[in-house]
């Protein structure tokens, strides 16, 4: 009786707290649940006239199919060399960034440099195609008029299959580098000060306390990023490639995402688009798990 | 402190100017150079005589996108975006965060809410089931298509609450036994004291929104519908692509002035961006580093 009254009572007290969360879980249950079902799709031959429940079940048919398609091999490639090359490069570079930042002395100088860094992060990958095809356009772009200046031939940065994956590894460094400096550079100042002190003592000098107390101090964060950031390998990076590339370089440039947004919604082969993207996101999560568990293990990191 | 340099130490410090000042400069010359065609004349541009500084000064380029319908159109649906958006997410943020930033005790099922919540980020049912399942809602073509879907972020939850969780325990008793419910509780105490962490969070979705394009152009079937981004990316982007191919060197006027015009949108697009950014960038650097690195 007593326990059952304070039961009812907990329930009264906390059922502000329940309610509260309803709005947002019914919009998850729609945008995010929602779609989930919908991957039912893959194993089908989608019918848009007889809709999700009507379609033909054809089994693993699609994803028979998918293999079978030559280029998927090549897109496949192409999305883990891209993102590969994205997180070494963007590792190093703001790692690099961050240690030179932080010998910086004069402080107006640091910040000035560090807001005109982070910059780019926050346009868009519109503007900043829209900036980037401009400029390094072979005919008027400004890049290839500093070239012409050496006397180099104009490069066609953007529609040169052999240049383009760099290009996109180095505009992404370009959009992202500055702002994973913010995360190094915290790190660099929860250093123990007294550490550095008695490196003095012991005679280091700053290169000696550089390699010997600076990036062991760090290291454990970049073990993170970089564990954390493997769960993404297949995520090469959609709003970048989709608004850089151009049929010329659908041969190194194309990943997944542009992939399936081509067959689904330009050719409306939605249950093959489906299917691929299904392949990916179960890679994916796979890859995902494994890197918070390796984060939790080695950098004691835990999402919740 | 030491007054004197070593050789060794001045030739690093040069050195490291070299490379910083270098970096921020590719950062920032890209955009003045693209701020000085927007603001050059049309042949101007179109001979490349145009590097950091504006030649034969106009307004031109911004004259005519501002006589431009689908810009200002465009233009504006951006700004209903961000205004509706950004306080909805940031209601939805809250009422989430706060629930769950309570321990077991307080909040029954808590463990099952929060499997809820992760799910979400890490299974998805791909683009082509999502379209469909926002087409099936009857949103298309509607502004709600590009607010309602994104609506709740997961990982903005969890940067809010960890937030939460480092407030004092002391002042949420204090008040619970003053006989504040928790609605009082949340609007009165835990909002106010998480100014830095909310703020940050309300840079990050306005420049989400903002920034947005692709459900834009996936969503929106008529272009009159597009936010801004949207409608950059169909005239900036993709036309710019097919120009790079099919051109070599038929500069005709018309296209000339395409490139100030360019220039100038893209400008535009970035602009509101610029303004905020200088205020709100002491919070997010404090922001970013309490979510993302804890202990």
């Amino acid at each position: 009786m007593q326990a059952a009254r304070r039961k009812g009572k907990k329930w009264i007290r906390e059922s502000p707290l329940h309610l509260m969360m309803v709005p947002g879980i019914i919009l998850l249950l729609i945008f995010s649940y929602g779609p989930m079902i919908g991957v039912i799709m893959a194993f089908q031959r989608y019918n848009v006239v007889k809709g999700f429940f009507g379609s033909d079940w054809v089994g693993l048919d699609n994803f028979e199919f998918i293999l079978q398609i030559p280029d998927v091999r090549q897109v496949f490639w192409n999305t883990v060399f891209i993102a590969f090359m994205k997180i070494v490069a963007g590792l190093i570079v703001p790692v690099l960034l961050a240690l030179l930042l932080n010998e910086l002395r004069a402080k107006y100088v640091k910040r000035s440099i560090q807001t005109i860094i982070y910059l780019p992060y926050f346009l868009s990958w519109v503007l900043l195609a829209g900036i980037l095809i401009d400029i390094l356009s072979p005919s008027e772009g400004i890049v290839n008029q500093l070239l012409s200046w050496f006397g180099i031939e104009p490069i066609f940065f953007l529609g040169n299959e052999d240049v383009f994956p760099y290009m996109l590894v180095t505009t992404h460094v370009w959009k992202e580098a500055g702002f994973g400096t913010i995360i190094y550079l915290a790190a660099l100042t929860g250093i123990d000060p007294t550490l550095y002190e008695a490196a003095i003592v012991d005679g280091a000098n700053r290169w000696r306390q550089t390699w010997h107390v600076t990036l062991p101090g760090i290291l454990p964060i970049v073990v993170l990023m970089t564990v954390l950031s493997l769960g993404g390998i297949l995520n090469a990076g959609f709003d970048q490639v989709y608004n850089l590339y151009n049929p010329l370089v659908y041969s190194t440039g194309d990943i997944i995402d542009t992939m399936v947004y081509r067959m689904g919604l330009i050719e409306n082969q939605y249950s093959l688009a489906t299917a691929i993207g299904l392949f990916k996101s179960v890679i994916s999560v796979v890859l995902i798990v494994v890197s918070y568990k390796l984060a939790d293990k080695y950098a004691g990191y835990r999402v919740l | 402190m030491q007054y004197k340099m070593s050789f060794g130490r001045s030739v690093f410090v040069a050195f490291n100017y070299i490379v910083l000042v270098g970096f921020a400069l590719l950062c920032l010359l890209p955009m003045v150079h693209l701020l000085a065609i927007s603001l050059s004349s049309g042949t101007a541009a179109a001979a490349g005589f145009v590097t950091l500084w504006p030649v034969d000064f106009t307004f031109k380029a911004y004259e005519y996108v501002a006589n431009k319908p689908e810009f200002t159109r465009s233009m504006i649906v951006s700004f209903q975006r961000v205004l509706i958006g950004v306080p909805l997410d940031m209601l939805l943020t809250l009422l989430i965060a706060y629930p769950l930033s309570k321990d077991a005790r307080t909040l029954s099922f808590r463990r099952g809410y929060i499997v809820f919540f992760m799910i979400t980020i890490l299974f998805g049912g791909g683009l082509i089931p999502w379209y469909m399942v926002i087409k099936m809602t009857g949103l298309l073509d509607s502004i709600f298509a590009l607010i309602l879907p994104g609506a709740v972020s997961v990982f903005n939850v969890i940067l809010l609450f960890n937030f939460f969780r480092n407030l004092p325990k002391e002042i949420e008793e204090a008040a619970y036994i003053d006989g504040a419910g928790h609605w009082y509780t949340l609007w009165k105490i835990f909002v106010p004291l998480s100014m830095p962490a909310i703020a940050t969070l309300i840079l990050f979705t306005t420049v989400g929104h903002w920034n947005s394009w692709f459900d834009g152009i996936i969503l929106m079937n008529r272009t009159e519908n597009y936010p801004l981004q949207s409608y950059l990316q169909t005239v900036v982007v993709q036309q710019g692509l097919e120009r790079m191919i099919t051109i070599q060197d038929t500069a005709l006027l018309q296209e000339v002035s395409n490139r100030t015009n360019k220039a100038a949108q893209i400008f535009i697009g970035a602009l509101p961006i610029l303004l905020v950014y200088p205020f709100l960038q002491r919070y997010f650097m404090s922001g970013i580093v309490l979510g993302s690195v804890k202990g």
